[in-house]
């Protein structure tokens, strides 16, 4: 048993918790629920020995502690998955394993025939099976986290805390994971479990615990309450608004153009895209469905030159654009908003002024060289029209929160005046505040005209902003969901569906 | 309430320890001169003045290209080579006159540069072997060029080695237009700033549809040249092109300067005017030590000490 | 309850064709195979190439640069970078050739200890202080020289090796017709690989090296690591110097400028990477192997004199970086 009481963290200039009581008991799957910047990373690196908290103690199994690294949390039985794979890609799923924990044999050598087969019970103790010779690397994203959690479990801890585990998961994946939680139950074992997936946490969680502004707003078995009051509770608004806007704060279909601005036409990449081809026109919001690893973000990237095609046409307005350059597709007026944004999107280290300004910055120059006075009046539009709320434009953009680095990069595609926008996974990670904000703004954006196309896990996002869904499956179009067949149940049965069954002339055309 | 003056506590000791990392060298200079006016005898004179400054000199070209490799995240090696293949081709071709020697000089350097630049950019290198080869390669081709000191008797280049326009050398004038020229590139193109986004985030950059390899490239074969320009500086002074010991650990100092001077190693930021300090600060360091009869062995260790506190003071407060 | 398994199916993430084989293969015996075309085609071409005389010249002589990059390789797998190696190895030198005049046992002790120590101050600055390794190393390379130069009145004294001692012998003996020095650097890098790949030590380089972060949070221990790394590096360039030194029967006080460089670039053609997390022990003893080599047919060509072998040298560095790197890509899943 792990509990937190009274505790309180700041950092400079922000009150992270403030006088937090929190407990995770044996036997039982607790979810912490909170938007970004509501505390809830602050609460877990002072459970797990990362930060110090500034007031109130940590008590483990009745008796209060003071971890003053990680290792000696895990030492104690503490162990956490993180959003991210922590371990070693360059080495094998065995060593990865047993890292610090080698069967050793002669003279204090590792024997690794054991350490393989070890490496082999435990993995297969969980219903995964793997190559552990092979590098970690080689695996696929799920197959990793699996491997992270095989480690986590196999330290014999008693307090497991995963933070998003299943945001790189595929749904088979998450039904393990899911028996790993129940055993894990069973086992005695406490676990904290950290999400934004509303239907995960109302089948695997017993008690919910909600943060909001560093302080606990709710606590108690998850069973008595209702998802509406749960999303309330996070937002600080009343149920009746909710209820009648919807999960989203989409408002329902655009008025679009008849004639495509955008085509893309038999996109192939190797190992990821076979033949992809789609259309969007002005105004229209087009979303594209599909599991993880249906090659959703690789269209996304591939349309907008990031992504090198072996095969395959774009063109904007009639016009061709030449594939697999960057600069050519931001020529032609495609944005596309990446789905990672920390490494992909921003640039942490200068102002959200320079970050803004970066890729218009040839426009906004004069025989190379700056002109100051039209970037700052562009940076000052965006921030005033996005909301973006910062310390000034001269603050640094790593120290932002997630929603407003997200707004930067929006600002940063549309000082481009593109004509597609393509996003991806534009609300992942943003508190819901933020996020409402980013929903109304791309129907906003429709309504003015631009092309978007919409990638989102989030499925309840995906249905309420598209106009239409386009489905991928294992790199391939297999379906497309137009009117009133814009529905979860539709979209489901069309990623479920077999592939002979969806092989429908004219099915992926526009 | 006592949470918030807490906060502002913290909050003071940052911008404190900030201030520190940013303007310490500065402090430095300050701090050596006013020992050196106090206690080095001779020091406060035209002559000495002069001598330092003109010493200074091609250290400070070379680190003004080595800071802008620095803000890419990477780093030049081969400075000290390209000063030696700069002083051969200077010496080859000063038949042609000293215009055209210099010509080929500093073309030397840029097309070391450019190799740089091809191997980092388009062939994706590592910046620290890629010119760590070109270093090696480098020096060996100014000797196979050049295997012996030659003198240098060319009134061009005499008058560029010791004279002055009112007073202050042309060396000196020289690199304090490089030094302008480059903070201003830094700071009002779309070149500089575009530097400077690749330096912070690679990926963001590419992303963003930054010409990044054009970029990288440019950056190289600027170092090149900077070195190359600076290697003529040297030969002019010297009189003498001697490929041998030309640039000798001229990387070092260079490196030195830039990051002594504020720059991070981790790229996304240059500071010119602390390059400028850092390269007066370790002359200021090595003439103070020598002036006080210190034993060259003090002065390596001295340095050494110096690099460590800058770099220890500039490192980021990520520990709470 | 359900074994809902995730089963990797080798077709189905990109299976590892013949190009990745091919590709890990070539990292791994690349150094090895062009270190063997390049003797065959020296002895093809030079009589005086695979005579008995020169090749135990070249192998004596590569041996202490071996060593040397032993000691490089543990810190490059880890990700970093030690410039301080050439200082190190001079300074073992003199402190060897000075302490011999009291017997091998300090002649051996004293290199060993200094040089560790300030390989451990190193390994405190970067792992504790979070300095970077290359600022870190460039200043103790500047240091240990003049530490060097503050013991040998600025360079001009030259301590002696009684030519008669056991130490002179560790250096100039030979063992079955093999210098003694030889057979160390051996018997070292087989330490080395045993430690490198069967420890768990060695385990925690890799780890380290491959991702930092994520070896902290597996309960690695990191700055213990890094700190026995560059101990390491310091440790092997002391002996190194001090082998040197003892084969030389002098200690020379302007050696080793330039070492580190030419310790990086054979550890990085043998096939380790620079950026850490993947490497091998052997490859730095086929990297110096192939520099010493190159070094050879240059001077046997004769007529070219050294600074021919540089330009060689450089490129050569440049070209198997650029192979590495090209091979490198192929491997990576996207």
């Amino acid at each position: 048993m792990l509990s937190v009481t009274g505790v309180s963290k700041h950092f400079p200039g922000v009150r992270a918790l403030s006088e937090v009581d929190f407990t995770a008991r044996a036997g039982e799957v607790h979810a912490l629920v909170g938007e970004n910047g509501a505390g809830k990373s602050t609460l877990i690196k002072v459970l797990t020995g990362v930060y110090q908290p500034d007031a109130g103690e940590v008590v483990h199994n009745g008796s209060p502690v003071r971890f003053t690294t990680p290792l000696q949390a895990q030492q104690a039985g503490i162990s956490t998955i993180y959003q991210e794979v922590n371990l070693v890609p360059l080495m094998s799923v065995a060593r990865n394993l047993l890292l610090g924990r080698e069967p050793r044999g002669r003279l204090g050598l590792i024997d690794f025939r054991r350490m393989h087969r070890e490496a082999d019970e435990a993995l297969r103790g969980l219903g995964i099976r793997v190559d552990v010779r092979r590098p970690l690397r080689e695996l696929g994203v799920g197959a990793q986290q699996m491997v992270a959690l095989a480690r986590a479990v196999a330290i014999d801890a008693r307090v497991v805390i995963m933070d998003e585990p299943t945001s790189s998961l595929e749904p088979r994946e998450v039904r393990t994971l899911f028996d790993v939680i129940a055993m894990l139950r069973e086992r005695g074992i406490a676990v904290v479990y950290v999400s934004h997936r509303m239907d995960e946490l109302y089948e695997i969680c017993d008690a919910v615990t909600v943060l909001r502004d560093g302080r606990v707003v709710h606590t108690g078995r998850l069973a008595d309450l209702e998802r509406l009051r749960l999303v309330s509770l996070m937002l600080g608004r009343e149920i009746g608004e909710v209820r009648s806007e919807g999960l989203t704060k989409f408002t329902g279909s655009h008025r679009s153009a008849a004639e495509p601005v955008l085509r893309a036409e038999g996109l192939t990449v190797r190992h990821r895209l076979r033949d992809v081809s789609l259309s969007i026109r002005p105004g229209e919001v087009v979303g594209l469905g599909g599991l993880l690893g249906s090659g959703r973000s690789e269209t996304a990237k591939a349309v907008a030159g990031a992504l090198p095609t072996d095969s395959g046409r774009v063109s904007v307005g009639g016009v061709p654009v030449r594939t697999g350059s960057t600069p050519a597709a931001i020529r032609a007026g495609i944005s596309l908003l990446p789905e990672d944004r920390k490494a992909e999107g921003i640039s942490p280290g200068l102002s959200v002024r320079e970050n803004i300004a970066l890729a218009a910055l040839p426009g906004l120059s004069r025989f190379g060289l700056v002109d100051n006075a039209r970037v700052d009046r562009v940076v000052d539009t965006f921030v005033k029209r996005l909301r973006i709320k910062s310390a000034g434009p001269h603050q640094k953009v790593g120290e932002l929160s997630g929603g407003n680095q997200q707004k930067v990069l929006l600002a940063r595609w549309l000082a481009l005046n593109p004509k597609v926008l393509l996003l991806d996974e534009p609300t992942r990670g943003i508190d819901v505040g933020a996020k409402a904000e980013v929903q109304a703004l791309i129907d906003e954006l429709a309504d003015d005209g631009l092309a978007v196309l919409l990638i989102s896990s989030d499925t309840e996002e995906l249905i309420e902003g598209s106009d239409r869904i386009i489905v991928l499956k294992d790199g391939a179009v297999v379906d497309e969901l137009t009117g009133d067949d814009v529905t979860e149940d539709a979209l489901m049965r069309a990623i479920a569906a077999e592939p002979a069954a969806t092989e429908t002339p004219g099915s992926a055309r526009d | 309430m006592t949470d918030l003056t807490l906060t502002r506590g913290t909050v003071d000791r940052e911008r404190l320890l900030r201030l520190l990392q940013e303007y310490g060298v500065y402090a430095g200079v300050v701090v050596l001169l006013l020992f050196n006016f106090a206690f080095t005898s001779n020091f406060v004179s035209t002559e000495n003045f002069r001598t330092q400054a003109v010493q200074v000199a091609p250290v400070l070209v070379v680190a003004l290209g080595m800071a802008l490799a620095i803000g890419t995240e990477g780093v030049d090696l081969a400075v000290g080579s390209v000063m030696a293949l700069s002083t051969s081709l200077l010496s080859l071709y000063l038949g042609y006159g000293p215009w055209m020697a210099t010509l080929m000089a500093v073309a030397g350097g840029i097309a070391i540069g450019l190799a740089n630049g091809t191997l980092i950019a388009f062939l994706g290198v590592q910046p620290i072997v890629a010119t760590l080869a070109l270093m090696v390669a480098g020096r060996g081709l100014a000797l196979v060029l050049l295997p012996q000191l030659e003198d240098v008797r060319d009134p061009g280049m005499a008058s560029l080695g010791s004279g002055d326009v009112l007073g202050v050398p042309y060396l000196v004038l020289i690199a304090a237009a490089l030094a302008l020229l480059v903070a201003f590139v830094v700071r009002r193109t779309t070149f500089g700033r575009q530097l400077l986004a690749i330096g912070d985030s690679r990926p963001a950059a590419r992303l963003a549809g930054l010409p990044v390899r054009r970029v990288l490239i440019v950056v190289y074969a600027c170092s090149g040249a900077l070195a190359a320009v600076a290697g003529v500086l040297a030969t002019a002074r010297l009189t003498a092109s001697d490929p041998t010991s030309l640039g000798n650990l001229m990387e070092l100092s260079a490196i030195t300067a830039v990051v002594v001077g504020g720059t991070p190693l981790s790229g996304g930021r240059v500071r010119i005017g602390g390059t400028v300090a850092g390269a007066v600060l370790i002359q200021l360091l090595t003439t103070t030590l020598i002036k006080h009869d210190l034993a060259p062995s003090w002065t390596q260790m001295a340095q050494a000490v110096v690099i460590v506190a800058a770099v220890y003071a500039a490192r980021e407060r990520g520990k709470r | 309850m359900k074994s809902a398994a995730v089963h990797e199916d080798a077709d189905q993430d990109g299976a590892p064709g013949r190009g990745e084989r091919f590709s890990a293969l070539a990292q791994q015996h690349g150094a090895l195979v062009t270190l063997v075309v390049a003797m065959v085609a020296a002895s093809l071409s030079f009589d005086t190439f695979l005579t008995g005389d020169n090749l135990e010249n070249m192998a004596l002589s590569s041996a202490f640069l071996a060593v040397v990059a032993l000691g490089m390789t543990f810190v490059i797998v880890t990700g970093g970078i030690d410039l301080s190696v050439g200082s190190l190895f001079a300074l073992g030198g003199v402190l060897a050739a000075w302490g011999s005049q009291y017997g091998t046992v300090v002649a051996l002790l004293l290199p060993l200890a200094v040089c560790g120590l300030i390989g451990v101050v190193n390994g405190l600055l970067i792992a504790r202080s979070g300095l970077a390794p290359f600022i870190v190393t460039l200043a103790a390379m500047l240091g240990a020289r003049g530490i060097l130069l503050a013991i040998t009145d600025e360079g001009s004294r030259t301590y002696l090796v009684d030519k008669d001692s056991f130490f002179a012998t560790l250096g100039q003996g030979s063992l079955l017709g093999i210098g003694v020095p030889i057979w160390i650097t051996v018997v070292l890098f087989v330490l080395g690989a045993v430690v490198l790949r069967r420890t768990r030590f060695g385990q925690y380089v890799y780890a380290v090296g491959g991702n930092e972060d994520a070896a902290a949070l597996m309960g690695a221990p990191v700055a213990g690591t890094k700190i026995a790394v560059y101990a390491l590096s310091g440790l092997c360039a002391g002996l190194a110097g001090a082998l040197n030194a003892a084969w030389l029967v002098s200690g020379v006080t302007i050696l080793g400028s330039g070492m580190e460089l030419e310790a990086i670039s054979a550890v990085v053609i043998g096939g380790t990477l620079l950026s850490g997390g993947f490497g091998f022990v052997s490859g730095a003893l086929v990297g110096v192997l192939l520099l010493k080599v190159i070094q050879n047919v240059i001077n046997q060509i004769g007529s070219l004199d050294s600074a021919y072998q540089q330009v060689v040298s450089g490129v050569f560095l440049a070209v198997v970086v650029v192979a590495q790197t090209w091979l490198g890509r192929r491997r990576r899943v996207l």
